[in-house]
């Protein structure tokens, strides 16, 4: 038995079937063609899958497609508007905030999430709100500077 | 080749920091990496994997699974041929054949918790693992080997019955968990020590650790009706994953075409073959396109990690810091089959220092745990953990600077390397120069806290690339090579071509090309891919500026060799000034057509030799004494990178080597419990370093030019891991005046070393 689901993804009003135990994830990149959202451990532990629910960033492996009745998701497909991406998205280009760019979405989800709730984010604030994403590749450093720029930038701020 | 010499060349676009090619498509979501293809009509593949460490298999009875409603394929060992013990080239590390074939799917026994053992096709993934666990497999379980300790001693069970030690005497007789012993040295190391007045010996054990790439293996195969396959994988290598499919499966090399996705970090970990050659074969049997996706647990319990180990140096020095000798015993891991980097570990264990009466001796080990494969300068950062911490501890004895002891005995050019070759220019004095007029290395320490210092090397590989540089209408170029970018190397490939072409960097479409696109090319692995494909890509673009020359030759009617080349245009050379315009690269483009056809260069070489990185790095830590808690305070990453393409791919390449170093000195560790099942096999328990566990980790670049490159690089990738841990471990025992003689420097262990000491 499959449970027919009606969401908003990225804005956009969608709906989908799926079995209850199916997790968040899955139906975004099996059911929705959502690939951007990746799969590093599909137990909460490394944020690759950060998505933002109803405004709140949640590991979409950790929620139940069927929880999303009703809701908004917002995926990293939906972080560029149109043609323009975000600030976000060209500091890490410019830091070169990635290296294999597989937690890059899952960074990019969770750092716009902390500047919509902290513009002014220290750098330890950063590193502790970024600690449920991880990278293998930059030792973050290179990802700090970027969403630590980006803030500054959205502030006014020139460096 | 160019006449400029890499010393005084003056660059346009190396060495600058163009945005990344594909770094559009990796920060909107839109990069396809493994898991992200799929096809219509395809079927998921799962794997039984086998639930003891060490058993004998009796049986496989498949038929529940076939039965289940679903499921269109299922194999097991029989269902692959005999594959002979071969040397597998073109890898990176030891790897046979045989033993390739029966790591990928078991035949006769399992040899760790996880080793395949079958895997089943299916219209969906959760089809896929109910009809796994219908698979009724008969095991004999045996006792399974879980140390270097338990595989060495009297009356071990053996894994392999039928495997002899090989290398050099004296060799166990008869079955033995030994797989290789080997010997190397030269000159009298009994008169060294003797002649030394300050003898340091320590010993350290190393545990199991993974690369944690965050993408798990990711296959899909489609086979078509003549049987050809196409592959879409994420991997290091899609030769390699082409040739040891191929091997494995008993086909030939032009039935599978492998076509490379973007892939989510390797390490080295991505350099063979796991689900690969099960996806093709269930895609022959079920005449469906198959797709696996790993698991994070079957990523930790059944791929490569490195090494455990066990590694004992000892090393003498006179009163005014001349070494005079050292000895070297090393233990390594190899896994459920023989091939682990003891090699690498013995012929980089001393490589940084002058030294003229050495013994290493080697040790390649199987025990019941995952075979082992490649991890970021494979085998070198364990033995470079022993060595200098041993010098650190000699340094203190003879009240001398750290870094001046290693100054005192660094190899330079001309120095023969313990391992046999002659160093031709190398960068190591330059880095312990840099690091010491470092104002980290004279900023002031507080209570409980240390700092450590601690160099590594690393040969880096040549190996063979291969490269095509196609000019299009309108002037701008696409250059295709057949290594997977795996941190930014498509940026560094457009760099040299734009280079030599002197065309905008933006003006060139760097493509990683599939197996039937561009030329053989080993692997993305050795640090090889900026200094070998590099050099193929200059070799092509060099030929295609040739091309573009011969064109202004006829075009003005001149010969070619009145023709030069200057930034991005064909000059007349020794002609009245103004007797013939220079044409652009653009002008010469648009009139390919007439002048004899599209412009295209290629090029495919085999790099001899690579020249050697060397890195030095400084490690500031604070302990907790009362928690046994190491937080690393400050971090300064110091590197021979011979010429940087793009500096901030080489700074990445810095940070994250000591980033994995750092996780691998302080929390990394396989777990594993009495029976060899791994305790901690996801990214909660296997507690790799997050953002708030690290500081800035500051870097320098230093530019020794290698005389192997036209522009003189060198590999960046592998050198940074090796110096970290004896970084953290140097600078730990600093801090809390303790030996240490085990990773990782965990609170628990910590804290029982400070006990132990006070």
């Amino acid at each position: 038995m499959k449970i027919h689901v009606h969401t908003h993804v990225n804005g956009e009003p969608t709906e989908f079937l799926c079995a209850a135990d199916r997790s968040l994830l899955e139906v975004l990149r099996d059911e929705l063609q959502l690939t951007g959202t990746k799969e590093g451990c599909a137990t909460g532990d490394c944020g690759a899958c950060s998505v933002m629910l109803d405004g709140r960033l949640v590991c979409s492996c950790l929620v139940l497609a069927p929880e999303v009745q009703g809701r908004r998701v917002e995926t990293i497909e939906g972080v560029a508007k149109g043609t323009e991406i975000h600030l976000l998205q060209r500091k890490f280009l410019e830091h070169a905030a990635l290296q294999c760019g597989i937690c890059t979405p899952g960074f990019i989800v969770a750092a716009k999430a902390l500047l919509e709730r902290n513009p002014d984010p220290s750098e330890e604030e950063t590193r502790y709100w970024l600690a449920g994403n991880l990278c293998r590749c930059t030792g973050y450093d290179k990802i700090i500077r970027a969403v630590l720029d980006t803030a500054a930038e959205l502030r006014g701020e020139t460096r | 080749m160019s006449a400029k010499g890499p010393s005084d060349r003056k660059y346009k676009y190396v060495g600058t920091r163009p945005i990344r090619h594909d770094g559009l498509d990796k920060v909107t979501g839109r990069a396809q990496f493994g898991a992200d293809y799929s096809l219509p009509g395809m079927l998921w593949g799962k794997v039984l994997r086998s639930p003891h460490a060490h058993a004998r298999i009796r049986k496989i009875d498949v038929s529940a699974a076939l039965a289940l409603d679903g499921v269109k394929a299922v194999i097991t060992g029989r269902d692959f041929p005999d594959v002979a013990a071969e040397a597998a080239e073109g890898g990176e590390g030891a790897n046979d054949f045989r033993d390739l074939a029966e790591n990928v799917m078991a035949r006769g026994k399992a040899l760790y918790h996880g080793h395949a053992l079958a895997a089943v096709a299916a219209t969906t993934a959760r089809i896929a693992e109910e009809a796994c666990k219908k698979i009724v497999v008969d095991y004999e379980v045996l006792a399974p080997v879980l140390s270097l300790d338990a595989a060495l001693a009297p009356n071990a069970p053996i894994l392999h019955e039928d495997a002899r030690a090989t290398g050099h005497e004296p060799l166990p007789k008869g079955p033995s968990n030994v797989a290789s012993r080997r010997e190397m040295g030269r000159g009298d190391v009994a008169k060294g020590f003797a002649d030394a007045d300050v003898v340091v010996e320590r010993e350290f054990r190393t545990p199991m650790v993974h690369q944690g790439y965050i993408e798990p293996h990711a296959v899909l195969a489609r086979t078509g009706e003549d049987g050809r396959s196409v592959v879409w994988c994420c991997t290091q290598g899609a030769f390699m994953v082409r040739a040891y499919s191929a091997k494995v499966l008993g086909l030939s090399t032009d039935m599978i075409k492998v076509i490379p996705t973007e892939i989510g970090g390797g390490f080295g970990g991505k350099t063979t073959v796991y689900g690969e050659p099960l996806a093709i074969l269930l895609s022959r049997k079920s005449g469906r396109p198959v797709k696996m996706v790993m698991t994070r647990e079957e990523v930790f319990r059944a791929t490569g990690p490195t090494s455990g180990t066990h590694i004992r140096v000892k090393m003498g020095a006179t009163r005014d810091g001349k070494l005079t000798a050292a000895d070297a015993t090393l233990y390594y891991e190899a896994g459920a089959f023989k091939g682990s980097p003891v090699g690498a570990g013995m012929m980089t264990v001393f490589a940084p220092y002058k030294l003229d009466n050495v013994r290493i001796e080697g040790f390649d080990v199987v025990v019941n745990k995952p075979k082992v494969a490649a991890y970021r300068a494979p085998g070198a950062p364990m033995a470079a953990l022993v060595v200098e911490t041993v010098m650190d501890e000699l340094a203190e004895k003879l009240g001398m600077d750290p870094i001046d002891l290693r100054l005192e005995n660094a190899v330079h050019e001309g120095v023969q390397a313990t391992y046999g070759p002659k160093y031709r220019a190398i960068g190591f004095v330059e880095t312990l120069r840099a690091a010491k007029s470092h104002p980290h290395y004279r900023a002031p320490l507080g209570p409980n806290q240390g700092r450590g210092v601690a160099s590594g090397f690393w040969f880096n590989a040549g190996m063979s690339s291969s490269a095509n540089i196609s000019i299009n209408e309108d002037g701008s170029a696409v250059v295709i090579t057949g290594n997977p970018d795996i941190g930014g190397s498509r940026a560094s490939m457009a760099l040299m071509a734009a280079e030599e072409l002197g065309i905008p960097v933006e003006n060139v479409r760097p493509v990683v090309g599939d197996t039937e696109a561009v030329g053989y090319s080993d692997l993305t692995g050795g640090s090889r891919v900026t200094f070998a494909t590099g050099m193929a890509v200059i070799e092509a673009a060099r030929d295609v500026v040739n091309q573009l020359r011969a064109r202004a030759a006829q075009i003005w009617g001149i010969e070619l060799d009145a023709v030069g080349w200057e930034d991005g245009h064909a000059v007349p050379l020794n002609e009245v000034p103004g007797a013939h315009e220079p044409l652009s690269l653009k002008q010469l483009a648009a009139r390919a057509g007439s002048t004899g056809g599209p412009i295209s260069g290629r090029a495919s070489l085999t790099a001899r030799g690579a020249g050697p990185g060397f890195a030095t790095h400084i490690c500031d830590v604070e302990v907790d004494r009362e928690t046994g808690a190491v937080t690393v305070l400050r971090y300064t990453a110091v590197q021979d990178a011979g010429k940087a393409i793009h500096p901030a791919y080489v700074e990445g390449q810095m940070q994250g080597g000591a980033a994995q170093g750092i996780g691998w000195a302080l929390n990394e560790e396989y777990v594993f419990d009495k029976n060899g099942a791994m305790e901690n096999a996801g990214f909660l328990d296997y507690r790799m370093p997050v953002a708030s566990d690290l500081p800035m980790i500051d870097t320098v670049i230093v530019e020794v030019a290698n005389p192997m490159h036209p522009y003189g690089v060198r590999g960046v990738g592998e050198t940074p891991i090796v110096p970290p841990l004896a970084a953290v471990a140097n600078a730990v025992q600093r801090a809390a005046r303790v030996k240490l003689a085990e990773l990782p420097i965990s609170p628990p262990r910590l804290l029982e070393a400070i006990d132990r000491a006070s």
